[in-house]
């Protein structure tokens, strides 16, 4: 019996198999990827060229769609509040987020109860969040009435319901629920930071805000750059804040790229015009995300 | 294989609610979640569960219907629709062209729909000659609804004219009282607007504008006028205007915190079961116009489905719904008129009884109008270029131009 | 240990004084916070004269559950009464599944995208995080179409399914980076000692990614628990889960609109998630420093 020879073809096969383990564990789930990710964008792109009104239809026509997206106000406004949107929530977000994280790292005995009451509103979905603000931010029930009742009689808030600032009413409750995320975020890297350099700096007659300044805040850059996608996503996958706060209006005042392609998909039966508009919020999506894939890897490469 | 076991899940929920033996079920996707609609639903689901069937609610809140339309899609795009859909106007021929439907031939003859449907609605169900869906019932647009005691504070009756109902509102606001009662979501505006625009031009004009889309009409000196109006009646609402639900707008007339609503008669059902009584809590009357009837119409319709209970849910269903004595206690609850002719007349208010009578007549002239809210006279695409508009205008300093340069613009690129 | 705050001036005046300044902010922000959860809880326990009255940051005279009773058990949500009790099941049965097995898959590809550099392990993986990054309205129709022919549309299976997907994305980035971290000599070494792959995970890895799957875990169940457009675009009537009732149930008004009722349903709705955060939130942040975050 050969049995040396064929348990040896046997190992090479194992062995085979064993050294594209790795690759094969990878497979089920790029291939989910590849298929529900890239192939479902690709499917987008392929209707956005189409005349696709009730349902898909898959006869090309051209780059109609696209003028008649880049024609429409209502889109106009809805790009420009993704960025108004986008920039104040971003901003926002980093700066508090990075300030109480400094605050917090001072030492403060109630740590544990103050991170968890500036995390909590993570923990909670748009729907609620947006159910919350809109009765607080009501003119009739909310803030405004209560400060109303206190004595300020002239006391307005009603931004909720002002055409030019109902947008800034959804960043205001979008930083409410980020800003303790991007905190924690902080917080965790603040912790990491070599006590060594500090240390020595601090021998070194540095005062505590030049230390900070100086030293440890640009430590922080990868965190900075973290955050900023994380949340440079979410403003762009912004939806349910809107529908449930403002429902886009007054009028179509605070709507979001997110809604509109919502609305032009299902409620206009206008496939062909909503996958246009998807189409246009993924390369926005892409002309941040790109870019830092690109730079984080090769670094990584490197390192 | 993987088919089988992911239905698993599913199948064992539903195996929860029916019965091993089958029974007609109907999956109803509705919209129809205010305190008045749903007791309406309950009106239907009563009689169909009495007639042996299974009724499966599928609400979707929200938008008077938004919400319902993505569902829908969705669900008809994963080849699982749900049997009876409430759908209205130019969406049921758009899902019949998309052969979504199931024609109702052979039970339309069964019944002679042809004799008991009035014509105004055979247009809206049929498609290519064939029954798609199954008229519920006729809701008017233009009402006014208001509350009686409040306009007496400043001696005032039901406008007649738009000159009336500027001037009625100018005193009411001098007295500190809402003078209209509005909820700011775009089809609320559109309601006001097409109101507005009959009222204005008149039914010739309003067919010439919001049915053909003719461009001299969409860019005249009427729709200037209209817009005008608008204006004014914008400065008529309070500043918690936006977003309101209607019938939260409805509340503040029963209230007396606003004087009158311009709105459908589905309002009346809020009326109703709030326990007020036509004519002595609130009155009913017909917009300002010289005449004409908008008019509004409920439908179920029924989508190809492939299991057996599905299909014979939707022929008991479709085969009760004009049932006579079902016609009258269903519109009874949701404020409308029977979609059928010769339903007893007994028991409706003065309201429907107007709308009756006023319906008659307009078809008679020639008055009669289909809702641009309500998607009767227009589909998604278009409807939602004029809410574009004029939910922009009346949210905005907009000069009215500037809102009919638009509109022609707007209406033009969504054709 | 914030070695940082040591620095702090000597002179004891000044350092007091900056104690007081960093505390009155962070009281401050702790107020700003709460101030949203308090106005809700507050809500949900007053009686709607009371509420109409208009005293928004009062406590309410008497504690009143009805409404909490309501929105768990009665409330109409169309002709059903049932309030969000049948729905908060749905939630259960739907993120407890996706949530285990994103994580399962994620922390698999992160091993070995991580510790097995094949070629193309950095192109497959920045493909993969791209997943993180796209607007999900745009899979709702190709995934309807997709989940019809899978036999799962109107289904909690359906969303089970895609929720893992679209989970894969992230508990893959958190694995990776984590397991980035762990050197590569122990994995060599129990190489040498003929361990395989699957033996080096579970024997060396698994016990070693306490943190990271904590992380994982409270990311994914509140990505999963919170999300509403897929859950609304995919299911009706008794599948939906409960932010989608939630949201029914709050559009689904009477003539006189209960906010009591809302609120002590929107607090129902989110209870599971911050409690995650309330119990747990210690370790999501130290977590998060273990690796998470250097993206």
């Amino acid at each position: 019996m050969p049995q040396p020879k064929g348990g040896s073809s046997h190992r090479t096969v194992l062995d085979k198999l064993s050294r594209f383990l790795p690759q094969l564990v990878v497979a089920p789930s790029f291939l989910l990827i590849l298929f529900f990710v890239y192939g479902f964008i690709i499917w987008t792109g392929y209707i956005s060229f189409t005349d696709s009104r009730m349902l898909p239809a898959y006869e090309v026509q051209g780059f109609r769609q696209y003028f008649r997206l880049f024609a429409m106000d209502r889109w106009d406004v809805a790009f420009d509040n993704l960025l108004v949107f986008g920039a104040f929530y971003i901003t926002l977000s980093l700066a508090i987020g990075c300030l109480l994280a400094v605050l917090l790292d001072q030492r403060i005995r109630a740590e544990g109860a103050l991170r968890t009451i500036y995390l909590y509103p993570m923990a909670i979905s748009f729907i609620v969040t947006g159910t919350a603000w809109k009765w607080m931010l009501n003119p009739s029930l909310g803030i405004e009435s209560y400060i109303r009742g206190l004595g300020w009689e002239s006391f307005r808030f009603d931004w909720i319901v002002d055409k030019d600032m109902a947008i800034y009413v959804v960043v205001i409750a979008a930083v409410w629920q980020a800003s303790g995320f991007v905190m924690a975020l902080f917080l965790s890297a603040l912790r990491s930071v070599d006590q060594e350099i500090v240390k020595a700096a601090y021998l070194d007659g540095a005062s505590t805000t030049r230390i900070y300044l100086g030293i440890i805040l640009p430590s922080l850059r990868p965190v900075f750059l973290s955050a900023f996608v994380i949340l440079a996503h979410l403003s762009i996958k912004s939806f349910d804040l809107v529908v449930a706060l403002t429902g886009g209006g007054p009028g179509y005042a605070s709507t979001l790229p997110a809604n509109f392609m919502y609305e032009m998909t299902f409620r206009r039966n206008q496939i062909g015009l909503g996958a246009a508009s998807a189409v246009m919020m993924l390369l926005t999506v892409a002309a941040i995300m790109v870019p830092y894939l690109y730079s984080e890897l090769r670094g990584k490469r490197h390192a | 294989m993987v088919q089988s076991l992911f239905r698993h899940a599913s199948a064992v929920l539903l195996a929860l609610t029916t019965h091993a033996a089958a029974q007609p079920t109907a999956e109803v996707l509705h919209y129809w979640t205010s305190g008045g609609e749903a007791e309406a639903v309950q009106v239907l689901k009563n009689a169909f569960e009495d007639a042996g069937g299974k009724w499966v609610d599928a609400p979707v809140a929200g938008g008077g219907g938004d919400a319902q339309a993505a569902v829908l899609r969705a669900r008809v795009l994963s080849g699982d629709p749900p049997s009876t859909v409430q759908i209205k106007g130019q969406n049921i021929h758009q899902w019949a062209a998309a052969g979504a439907l199931r024609p109702l031939t052979d039970l339309a003859e069964r019944q002679n729909w042809d004799a008991l449907v009035p014509d105004v609605l055979k247009d809206v169900v049929k498609y290519n000659g064939d029954y798609v869906a199954v008229p519920l019932n006729i809701h008017r647009v233009n009402w006014l609804w208001a509350n009686p005691e409040v306009l007496a504070r400043v001696d005032a009756k039901p406008p007649t004219t738009w000159e009336e109902f500027n001037a009625t509102a100018e005193k009411l606001k001098a007295e500190g009282v809402i003078p209209l009662a509005h909820g700011g979501q775009p089809w609320q505006d559109a309601t006001l607007f097409e109101v507005v625009v009959l009222g204005i031009g008149g039914p010739q004009f309003y067919k010439k504008a919001l049915q053909d889309l003719d461009a001299e009409a969409l860019t005249s000196e009427t729709m200037i006028k209209v817009f005008d109006q608008m204006r004014k009646l914008s400065t008529f609402v309070d500043p918690g205007f936006p977003g309101r639900e209607w019938n939260l707008a409805t509340a503040m007339v029963m209230r007396g915190e606003a004087a009158m609503q311009i709105m459908g008669d589905w309002v009346k059902a809020e009326f109703l079961s709030a326990g007020l009584t036509p004519e002595e809590d609130f009155i009913c009357v017909p917009t300002p116009a010289q005449n004409g009837y908008i008019l509004n119409s409920d439908s179920f319709a029924m989508f190809k489905v492939p299991e057996d209970e599905a299909g014979q849910g939707q022929d008991l269903m479709a085969s009760l719904v004009l049932d006579e004595e079902l016609q009258r206690k269903f519109n009874l609850k949701k404020g409308s008129i029977p979609a059928r002719k010769g339903v007893d007349q007994s028991g409706f208010d003065p309201c429907a009884l107007r709308s009756m009578e006023d319906l008659e007549a307009s078809e008679a002239d020639g008055s009669l109008v289909s809702s641009l809210a309500h998607e009767i006279v227009q589909d998604g695409a278009v409807r939602g270029a004029f809410l574009d508009v004029i939910t922009q205008h009346f949210n905005t300093d907009m000069s009215s131009q500037e809102a009919v340069n638009l509109l022609a613009e707007t209406v033009a690129l969504a054709r | 240990m914030p070695n940082s705050s040591r620095l702090a001036g000597a002179n004891g005046k000044r350092r007091m004084a900056g104690r007081i300044f960093i505390w009155s902010l962070l009281l401050f922000a702790a107020f700003v916070y709460l101030t949203p959860l308090y106005v809700v809880i507050a809500t949900s326990l007053k009686d709607l004269a009371e509420i109409r009255a208009g005293a928004l940051l009062d406590l309410p005279h008497e504690l009143n559950f009805s409404a909490w009773q309501a929105a768990w058990s009665n409330a109409c949500i169309g002709v059903r009464c049932e309030g969000l009790k049948p729905y908060f099941l749905n939630s259960i049965l739907m993120s407890v599944p996706a949530v285990i097995l994103s994580t399962a898959l994620g922390a698999l590809s992160g091993f070995a995208l991580s510790k097995f550099r094949f070629k193309g392990a950095n192109t497959v993986f920045s493909l993969m995080l791209f997943g993180c990054f796209i607007p999900l309205q745009i899979v709702i129709l190709p995934m309807a179409q997709t989940l019809g022919f899978l036999g799962i549309a109107n289904s909690i299976s359906g969303l089970i399914l895609v929720h893992t997907i679209y989970g894969i994305s992230f508990t893959t980035l958190f694995f990776r980076n984590y397991y980035v971290t762990i050197p590569n000599d122990l994995v060599k070494a129990a190489t040498m000692d003929g361990a395989g792959f699957f033996q080096i995970f579970w024997r060396i890895m698994i016990p070693l990614s306490q943190p990271i799957i904590v992380v994982s875990i409270i990311w994914q169940f509140t990505q999963i628990w919170n999300e509403f457009l897929l859950g609304a675009s995919f299911t009706t009537g008794g599948a939906q889960p409960v932010t989608v009732a939630l949201n029914n149930l709050i559009n689904t008004t009477t003539s006189v609109k209960q906010y009591n009722v809302d609120m002590a349903a929107a607090l129902i709705a989110a209870a599971p998630t911050l409690l995650v955060y309330v119990v747990a939130g210690r370790y999501f942040v130290r977590g998060l420093t273990a690796g998470a975050i250097k993206g």
